[in-house]
């Protein structure tokens, strides 16, 4: 056994943190606490530059090959820094569909700008009456010659005030099994009909809700077969699942470490056993969360698909962030309440931030539940609930 | 990265696994629950090498990994053994880290078979050395006071206590011990043992949660309710997922601990400490979910889940609850000198 993630993947770290450093100004920062948009085209640009929109990719398509170990330092670090890549992830998700399943036109069209840094892309899955039972989506795509006209609308359609396209789950044929009658598209989003409601959220974040009124999109912007789309909604979910975790409760660690050693007074909290006993808690669900995340990078790296144990990892830090959160925030006593950006606001804010922040990880990408059922059935071979 | 075992290792987790297998059925850890203690079972782990593979050659072992004692420790686990592993293997370490005259005598006696010596977590108080592992069938105990690592004798001295986990745990009340170090290379050296103790048992308590967690779930997928089975309920099915998902974590966490004892040594301190507190909490967790999803069945005797339940919480109790051991780890973290 080796825990150790390797030369090449540590080398990638340190160049990644020194990157961060640089790149993630105090303005970034402020920009995006300020809007709660978790896109900045500085940073964006910044990391284009890199050629880090997707290292992770072969270097004829456009990467520069970096093995899993690789990918998972460089997400390990983003994730812990807080960096605005919600339009980045969401941009290379889309980019990576059209990489395995597009035609040359749509990878011209899409791909190439995408890793240029032209053009970033959302996701339009969740719908205001469908959100873990994605196939559910009403939105409807109707043929008209060439063209398909779009109608319905799209919840937690995250950047869609700052991007281009939005890739977009759509029912085309309502008469058969909800599973067999979807087809995806990538729909240009400054265009007649579109319209963009933002939505604030719990912790600060804007995302929206995006609605299609007779939104006209040419047939050549259809991804894979006409009612095919839970194809490739099936081989999106075997992109994820193989990010960091932990690395927001990291930044909550160390922010609270510093409180405790007594950056905040002459008082050292860590004095009290009570105080350390919790950070440490924290400190080894932070570490297990790693693990199993690590261990589904190590799973990829020797060719296999992490399933069940991308879910646990999911699940897991997920559920360790929004306890570990709560805890904080009630470890540094009244003052907890206090919130971030506020300047009496101990810790710098982070427990606040990560409360609020918390919960929407146990959401998105597929809830816990999901998550449960998938490992109790998959993982556990438990019968399917009746 | 790699998560695999060497070849050496799985063979050394397979002949574990077969001895334990036949030594520690649950008939023959229910037959010895009065004591705690399995002579034969004892006998057998001591005849195939635990002993020696607890310190290295110099000190005349074989110097296995303390990450291959963890993987032993797991099967112990596993299988409840009802023997003294941990605190004997942490034992031998600590006299031969100890070094000296009376501490290689005593590893001398240890290894041959004609001593057993164990280990005490706690200091003594009002001349007594309480809840030692393995205390009612050692003869002899290594302990830390004042400043000094001391043996005394066991046997004779000591008063076996009933209790939860049925572990032969006593109350040993210290005639004139022996004096093995002093100093620094006492405190550091009985620090470590500490340190090795949480390690293994981190292990254990893995292979414990491990187990508990597919009796639970090998249960649900027989046991019918309301014309279903139950395993199909999400109330039932999802508490498992949480079981199993803890215990893929404290596996991953307590061998990474383990490991780093011989490979990252700066962090070993504070993960073992970490991988402790995380395999107690879950080994805890899981085996109360499995035992509460067999119902009333699970408050009976005769099912094994409750052997699992209760040793979940007596064999971390030795050393204390969880939160001492992440206040420890903690301190470690932040660079305080915290015993």
């Amino acid at each position: 056994m080796d825990f150790r993630l390797g030369e090449r993947s540590d080398a990638f770290r340190a160049e990644v943190r020194e990157f961060l450093d640089e790149a993630l100004t105090d303005e970034v920062r402020d920009t995006i606490h300020r809007t709660g948009v978790h896109h900045n085209w500085d940073f964006h640009r910044a990391v284009v530059d890199k050629g880090w929109l997707a290292p992770g990719w072969p270097v004829e398509d456009g990467g520069q090959g970096r093995d899993p170990m690789e990918m998972i330092a460089l997400s390990e670090e983003f994730q812990k820094a807080a960096a605005p890549t919600y339009g980045v992830g969401t941009t290379l998700m889309v980019a990576n569909v059209v990489r395995h399943i597009g035609t040359e036109e749509q990878k011209r069209r899409f791909v190439a700008p995408a890793l240029r840094g032209e053009i970033i892309m959302v996701l339009g899955f969740t719908e205001p009456e469908c959100g873990s039972d994605v196939a559910a989506a009403q939105t409807r795509a109707v043929r008209d010659g060439d063209e398909w006209i779009i109608n319905g609308s799209k919840m937690f359609t995250t950047n869609a005030q700052e991007a281009d396209y939005a890739f977009m789950l759509t029912r085309t044929n309502p008469d058969v099994a909800k599973h067999k009658g979807l087809t995806t598209f990538i729909v240009p989003l400054r265009q007649e009909g579109v319209e963009i409601r933002p939505v604030y959220t719990l912790s600060g974040e804007r995302t929206n809700l995006t609605f299609y009124n007779e939104v006209r999109v040419d047939d050549s912007m259809r991804i894979g077969e006409v009612d095919g789309g839970w194809d490739v909604m099936t081989l999106i979910l075997t992109f994820e699942r193989t990010g960091a975790q932990g690395g927001w409760s990291a930044a909550l660690l160390e922010a609270m470490e510093r409180w405790a050693m007594g950056a905040g007074g002459a008082a050292v909290p860590a004095e009290d056993p009570v105080v350390r006993s919790r950070l440490g808690r924290a400190a080894a669900e932070i570490e297990v969360a790693r693990l199993l995340a690590r261990r589904c990078a190590w799973m990829q790296a020797a060719g296999k698909l992490p399933g069940v144990e991308g879910s646990m990892a999911k699940l897991f830090a997920s559920e360790a962030v929004t306890r570990q959160a709560g805890d904080m925030v009630d470890l540094l006593g009244p003052d907890g309440i206090r919130s971030q950006g506020d300047p009496t606001a101990p810790a710098g804010g982070a427990a606040d931030y990560a409360f609020r922040f918390a919960l929407g990880t146990t959401t998105y990408g597929g809830t816990s539940e999901i998550q449960r059922g998938v490992i109790a059935q998959r993982g556990l071979g438990l019968p399917r609930p009746r | 990265m790699d998560l695999n075992l060497s070849e050496e290792q799985q063979q050394l987790v397979d002949t574990f696994a077969s001895l334990y297998a036949k030594e520690s059925t649950g008939e023959r850890v229910r037959a010895v629950e009065a004591t705690g203690f399995d002579p034969a079972l004892w006998e057998r782990l001591v005849e195939t090498g635990v002993l020696e593979m607890a310190v290295d050659e110099a000190s005349g072992g074989w110097g296995a990994t303390l990450l291959d004692l963890s993987l032993v420790a797991e099967q112990h686990g596993r299988h409840l053994g009802s023997a003294p592993l941990i605190e004997t293997q942490v034992a031998a370490r600590l006299l031969a880290r100890a070094a000296g005259g009376p501490a290689l005598a005593l590893l001398e006696r240890a290894l041959a078979g004609t001593e057993l010596v164990t280990f005490a977590l706690h200091q003594p108080s009002d001349g007594v050395l309480r809840l030692v592992p393995a205390g009612a069938v050692a003869d002899t105990v290594v302990f830390f006071d004042d400043g000094r690592l001391l043996s005394a004798e066991s046997r004779g001295a000591a008063t076996a206590v009933a209790n939860l986990g049925a572990l032969p745990v006593a109350d040993v009340a210290l005639g004139a011990p022996t004096e093995l170090a002093a100093g620094a290379l006492a405190a550091e050296s009985y620090q470590s043992a500490v340190d090795d103790w949480l390690a293994l048992m981190a292990g254990a308590l893995t292979g414990l949660a491990r187990r508990a967690v597919e009796i639970g779930v090998d249960y649900v997928k027989e046991r019918h309710a309301f014309g279903v089975l139950i395993g199909s309920f999400q109330a039932v099915a999802h508490g498992l997922a949480d079981a199993a998902t803890a215990v893929d974590g404290a596996e991953l966490l307590s061998r990474e601990a383990a490991w780093s004892a011989g490979e990252e040594a700066g962090r070993f301190r504070e993960l073992a400490a970490l991988a402790f507190g995380f395999s107690t909490d879950t080994a805890r967790s899981s085996s109360y979910a499995s035992l509460h999803y067999h119902g009333g069945y699970g408050f009976m005797m005769e099912y094994d889940i409750q052997l699992y339940y209760r040793r979940a919480k007596a064999w971390p109790a030795q050393f204390g609850e969880p939160a001492t051991a992440f206040a420890r780890a903690e301190g470690r973290r932040l660079g305080m000198e915290v015993r």
